[in-house]
């Protein structure tokens, strides 16, 4: 079987900060790492692969990306491609999925396409359900775990509002939503890094896509993002130290009542 | 029109007229024929395994985006009830319709839905759209985004708005990217500036909130996150117009079918997280899964939910399904109580925009202090339950 995974790279949300004075990202100094979400939707990849299967990886993004991708060969994907072209700079999630699906398109003979819960910086995880929409195959999202994979069919456990499902689906489909519980980081060991650089890697541009220029990057966004800037900063609250457990909810209850929350 | 049928590759072999949620496809000696009701929803495209139907959808680009009227919300419907969400996306919606001077509409879509016309009537919709189908109590993407994208193509709304739960960002994205829409996700803030609709979300785990226009596009689309917007409220409106849009749904044609439901909600009132006025959470300082009683008290007398922190949903305390955060539910509501939670920002980008926080946490230098209104310094085994007894006697005595 042929799997694809869709990965990002993101900068590291935990320490993007806002410069107060533009109102803009301050992104120097700022790590770029694998979108955690990607990582986990390539570990279950690996996990229900065998013998034969193969895993492609691919991400747009600049040439740095290709950082990412190389991660992902050391974890153990066979081959990965970086989708990298000036004209793909500023996509919105319609223009980022249309590309990536281009990209699918042009692999071809696919039977699994997987895409991470959401990217932890544009936060909206919307290009996983426009990949499936534009490649009219049908999608899984919020999926906990794949638990069977047999001939045509696969079966995946899914969260719902109050509990799981288990649904059953005809290949090929495409699924997002992993959040495999080892999720420590794993770096991959010294010699997995090494034999990465050996797997093959491609870049493709828009020459390899095709498709009218139309539809990439930022003239093939229908969304604008037309300002960014620090979400208002919460109030300073109140902190009970140093009192006896039956003093301090005595006080919150008077602090509670005194500000009508309860 | 810009669907055809390849005369070469079809077999006539039915799948497309079966699929079609408006009865828009007849075999006609053996060649399927696509007839007037075709709202280009896709349905038969995806369906048809020779792939001899192709749809050609035009980028709006140049079109009059005026024909484009009204601001319909997309009501979800869950066991047999109304999630208050719909009506907190009504009441958006009505705003939002005043400044434009155009109709607040609901989509109503599943199983006997019809019932439900009173309740967005009486909260102020001027319209309400119905597709009801028996096939369609349960949700499924195929089904529900197929009809979706008809009545859209159809009715051609100006702003469409969903609620941002579990279906209703798996369902927008797909409609959007088959009709080539711009969406926003994940909205805390909807208003309307220069004719446009300008969409308010965070990002970057919440650390910066962006503005976002669809200029080019019609209808444009949102997911609405639950509990931020304030509900229509309940107010006798007699002129409300009901369309009815009859529908035929096929879920023998299904790609993806649900074999099992595995139920574990532990919060004992019932209500998801996402849409609790009052959550009491626990980590991984609770200690053990039979103190979540000690929270489950509280909660109950709250009349909340109960939440947790990844820590205690993989320590297998609480199901997955009461995790906040980043790869849980974000949730926005009324009073967070946080206890024996550090305060990581991939929890507080679930739960930082809840009105009231407070915690509880044995250390003072805890980062969910930085965020809480509230903060009690203490052990919660103790702390909580006195706090149960306190509330509980407070509450009888109003
Ligand atoms: C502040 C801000 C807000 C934004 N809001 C919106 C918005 O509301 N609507 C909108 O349409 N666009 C929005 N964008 C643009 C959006 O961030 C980009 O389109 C981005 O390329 C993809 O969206 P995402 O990061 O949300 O990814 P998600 O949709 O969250 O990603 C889901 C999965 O898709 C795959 N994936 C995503 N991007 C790539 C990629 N480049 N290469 C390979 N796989 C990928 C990964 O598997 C990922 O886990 C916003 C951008 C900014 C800066
Ligand atoms: C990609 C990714 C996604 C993630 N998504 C989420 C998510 O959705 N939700 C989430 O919550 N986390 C998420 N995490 C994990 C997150 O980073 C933290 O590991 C997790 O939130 C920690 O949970 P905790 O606060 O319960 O545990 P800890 O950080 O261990 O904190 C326990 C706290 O309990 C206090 N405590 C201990 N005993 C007591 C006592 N008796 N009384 C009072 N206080 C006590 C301690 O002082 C401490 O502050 C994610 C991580 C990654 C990498």
């Amino acid at each position: 079987m042929k799997f694809i995974v869709c990965v990002k790279q993101v900068p590291d949300t935990t320490e993007v900060k806002i410069d107060p004075e533009t109102n803009t990202l301050i992104r120097e100094g700022v790590p770029s790492i694998l979108n955690p979400f990607d990582q986990f939707a390539l570990e279950e990849a690996i996990k229900i692969r065998q013998e034969g299967d193969e895993i492609i990886v691919i991400s747009m993004g600049p040439p740095q990306a290709k950082k990412a991708l190389l991660k992902c060969l050391a974890l153990g994907a066979d081959k990965a491609i970086l989708l990298s072209d000036k004209a793909f700079a500023g996509a919105d999630t319609w223009a980022t999925s249309y590309t990536l699906t281009q990209c699918i398109r042009k692999i071809g003979d696919f039977n699994i396409v997987f895409c991470g819960l959401q990217a932890i910086d544009g936060d909206t995880a919307q290009v996983g359900p426009e990949i499936a929409a534009q490649l009219g195959i049908p999608q899984i999202t919020y999926v906990e775990s794949i638990e069977k994979l047999e001939g045509k069919k696969l079966e995946a456990k899914v969260q719902t509002d109050d509990g799981y499902k288990i649904v059953e689906a005809k290949l090929p489909v495409l699924i997002t939503g992993i959040t495999s519980s080892s999720f420590e980081p794993t770096n991959p060991p010294m010699m997995s890094i090494m034999k990465a650089n050996k797997k093959p890697f491609s870049t493709w541009t828009i020459d390899d896509l095709g498709g009218s220029s139309d539809n990439y990057g930022l003239n093939g966004s229908l969304t604008e993002v037309i300002k960014v800037y620090s979400p208002p900063a919460r109030q300073q609250g109140v902190v009970i130290e140093d009192e006896k457990p039956d003093a301090a909810v005595l006080k919150l209850i008077e602090l509670l009542s005194k500000d009508k929350v309860i | 029109m810009s669907i055809t049928v390849d005369k070469e590759k079809c077999t006539g072999c039915g799948l497309c007229e079966k699929a079609c949620p408006f009865g828009a496809i007849k075999i006609v000696e053996k060649i399927a024929v696509i007839g007037d009701e075709c709202t280009l929803c896709g349905a038969c495209v995806d369906q048809c395994n020779l792939k001899a139907i192709s749809l050609q959808r035009k980028k709006l680009k140049d079109v009059d985006l005026s024909q484009y009227q009204d601001v319909w919300i997309v009501a979800e419907i869950k066991d047999g009830k109304v999630r208050n969400v719909s009506f907190e996306l009504l009441g958006k919606a009505i705003e939002l319709a005043d400044e434009l001077m155009q109709d607040p509409c609901v989509l109503l879509i599943g199983n006997n839905v019809t019932k439900f016309t009173q309740d967005f009537s009486n909260r102020g919709a001027k319209k309400i759209y119905i597709a009801e189908n028996e096939d369609l109590k349960d949700y499924h993407t195929e089904t529900y985004s197929s009809v979706i994208t008809g009545i859209i193509s159809k009715y051609k709304p100006n702003i469409v708005l969903y609620p941002a739960t579990i279906s209703g960002r798996d369902l927008a994205p797909r409609i959007a990217a088959t009709l080539e829409l711009g969406l926003t996700a994940d909205c805390t803030g909807l208003s309307i500036k220069d004719g446009l609709l300008l969409q308010t979300r965070p990002a970057f785990g919440g650390n910066i909130m962006a503005d976002i226009i669809c200029p080019i596009t019609r209808p444009q689309m949102a997911t609405v996150r639950p509990n931020v917007m304030e509900m229509a409220s309940a107010n006798d409106n007699e002129n409300t117009k009901i369309i009815e849009i009859p529908v035929n749904v096929d879920l023998q044609g299904l790609k993806i079918k649900t074999k099992e439901i595995i139920s574990a909600s532990s919060s004992e009132c019932g209500i998801p997280v996402c849409e609790a006025d009052i959550i009491v959470s626990g980590g991984r300082g609770v200690g053990c899964q039979e103190n979540f009683k000690i929270l489950e008290d509280l909660a109950n007398v709250l009349k909340g939910a109960v939440g947790a922190s990844r820590a205690a949903v993989d320590l297998g305390w609480i199901p997955k399904s009461q995790q906040v955060g980043q790869s849980g539910t974000t949730v926005s509501p009324r009073i967070y109580i946080a206890c024996g939670i550090s305060g990581t920002i991939q929890h507080l980008v679930g739960m930082k925009s809840s009105d009231i926080i407070i915690a509880i946490n044995k250390d003072p230098e805890a980062p969910i202090f930085n965020v809480a209104n509230y903060g009690i310094v203490g052990d919660l085994c103790e702390v909580v339950p006195l706090l149960t007894e306190a509330l509980k006697k407070r509450l009888s005595e109003n």
